[in-house]
């Protein structure tokens, strides 16, 4: 039983790192909390939601239409919101992104009501995997999967190509990068379309099992925000370790304490983390 | 090759250079000299484009870059060796010269362009992988330059090299600076070692609180008595 816990605990750990992915990455490149992420989940589940009512798609083919559609979503965000207020003082720019996430709920709530919607068929519905004592849906695995490979990818494309190359340096200073030929615009644009990307995938696997609604996508952030603190702003590696953390913690505390205390246990773990290292676990 | 006209520069709406103009013809090695907080930094990152001129005109190779982005200013063939080496630290050696070719695309051209740095600078080649904050000051101030010749430029302006270096390593670097020059890289070097500066330069220019107040060969300077009694005590 203890075993079954962790591993659905870890699983979906998994998924909560690449959410987590997605905004800790915004906030190494250009130091922005992007208040709107959530949001940006909830409509992948709605995008693999209404392919799948509408059109009959199943999931696992809307999932790269969903990625991309929140990509090109998130980078025209940058173009048209955020890069008018990101080098205005104070709150500016929280507030842009804060106002954003209000907006798109409501949008949400008023085209689609806020009841809750189901994808109840798809590739990987109702069926089981067994290993040993260890019972796991098909859907969670193949949502820990999918979110493996897009982190291996994000991973990737950052570290070992020429444009990643230029994520970080601008990361590390906008203004050499300049010096460098960087089009740091460019750059930002493209950081908020991985991003959302991210959140694309995330979303679509997400929504295999998970209820889709307009608030669908607060919670998710909100444990998003909670991996980023714990695995240090800005630091990807972090975030995949505190995603796994976090997932763990949620399971654990369900099953010890039952669910309705799970996310007391998920944010004890944070406050005691952040009391002994307040930069988080791999913060610098 | 650089010229500039009665540039006006600053911050926040205050100007702290005003009214400079000077140039840069091909081939030469130019020294803009002048004490702390004179405006040397200010003019340089104007001429690269980070900051935009209040008023006047910056052309370079017969084109007006003063409303240029930064970006497009470095393909234009201008590479600017930031003041205090500004390398990316959490980067390797190799990962910072490359950024400093990412305007080129050809990677033959690329290449050939490592291969020349390090044949410059073979210490650099030893710590290809190793990341650029683990290098000493001196070599940090190497990678700067080497990261600054990647992008293939026709203009190369350095900042301040001389800044936290040993008496002995600033020689070197200089020493390496005149060799580059002589290879035909014209080169805009901005200093506070005002003898140094002007004993390796073609020209220079002497820049008190933001006005350029003399001008000649680096020899005239450093004989004009205004040099003289400001900069070397006499
Ligand atoms: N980012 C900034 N914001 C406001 N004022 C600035 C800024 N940078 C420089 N200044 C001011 O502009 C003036 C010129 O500075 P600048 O850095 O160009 O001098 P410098 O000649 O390069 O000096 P140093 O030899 O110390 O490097 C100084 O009075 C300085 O205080
Ligand atoms: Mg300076």
């Amino acid at each position: 039983m203890l075993l079954q816990v962790i591993a659905s605990g870890v699983l979906m750990g998994f998924v909560y790192a690449l959410v987590a992915i997605g905004l800790t990455l915004i906030w190494g490149v250009m130091d922005i909390i992007n208040f709107a992420h959530g949001e940006f989940l909830m409509i992948s589940m709605y995008t693999v939601f209404w392919m799948y009512t509408l059109l009959k798609f199943d999931p696992f083919v809307s999932l790269p239409v969903a990625a991309l559609l929140i990509f090109v979503i998130s980078y025209l965000t940058y173009k048209i919101i955020i890069k008018r207020v990101i080098d205005a003082p104070g709150l500016t720019a929280l507030l842009a992104t804060f106002g954003l996430s209000l907006f798109i709920r409501n949008l949400a709530q008023f085209l689609w009501s806020p009841d809750y919607r189901f994808v109840t068929t798809s590739l990987v519905a109702d069926k089981k995997i067994t290993m040993g004592p260890v019972i796991i849906g098909l859907p969670q695995m193949a949502a820990a999967m999918g979110s493996i490979i897009m982190t291996v990818l994000v991973f990737y494309f950052i570290q070992k190509t020429k444009t990643g190359r230029a994520i970080q340096a601008t990361a590390l200073d906008r203004d050499t990068a300049k010096l460098m030929g960087i089009d740091t615009e460019k750059v930002y644009a493209i950081t908020f379309g991985i991003s959302g990307a991210c959140v694309g995938v995330a979303g679509a696997l997400m929504a295999t099992f998970f209820p889709v609604y307009p608030e669908s996508g607060a919670l998710y952030s909100l444990l998003a925000f909670v991996i980023v603190a714990l695995g240090g702003f800005g630091n990807i590696k972090g975030a995949l370790y505190g995603g796994i953390i976090i997932g763990l913690a949620e399971a654990l505390g369900g099953f010890a304490f039952g669910t309705q205390f799970k996310y007391a246990v998920v944010f004890l773990i944070y406050l005691l983390v952040i009391q002994v290292r307040p930069k988080g676990l791999f913060g610098w | 090759m650089l010229k500039v006209k009665n540039l006006s520069v600053g911050y926040d709406n205050v100007p702290v250079v005003f009214d400079a103009s000077f140039e840069v013809k091909e081939g030469e090695l130019v020294s803009i000299v002048g004490s702390n907080g004179a405006g040397k930094t200010t003019i340089l990152k104007t001429l690269s484009g980070l900051l935009k001129p209040f008023s006047g005109q910056i052309e370079f190779l017969g084109r007006r870059t003063d409303r240029m982005p930064a970006h497009e200013i470095v393909k234009c063939g201008i590479a600017h060796v930031p003041e205090g080496r500004r390398v990316f630290g959490k980067m390797t050696v190799l990962d910072n010269l490359l950024l400093g070719a990412h305007t080129l695309e050809n990677q033959d051209e690329i290449a050939g362009r490592l291969k020349e740095v390090y044949d410059i600078f073979p210490r650099l080649k030893e710590r290809e992988f190793q990341k650029a904050e683990t290098l000493s000051g001196g070599e940090q101030q190497m990678l700067a330059i080497a990261r600054g010749l990647m992008s293939k430029p026709r203009l190369l302006m350095v900042d301040e090299m001389s800044l936290g270096l040993m008496p002995i390593l600033v020689d070197r670097v200089m020493e390496i600076l005149k060799e580059i020059s002589r290879q035909g890289l014209t080169v805009l070097l901005v200093e506070q070692k005002v003898q140094e500066a002007l004993e390796m330069a073609d020209r220079g220019y002497v820049l008190q609180t933001g006005r350029i107040v003399a001008e000649g060969t680096g020899k005239e300077l450093l004989e004009s008595d205004m040099v003289k009694k400001a900069y070397m005590g006499m």
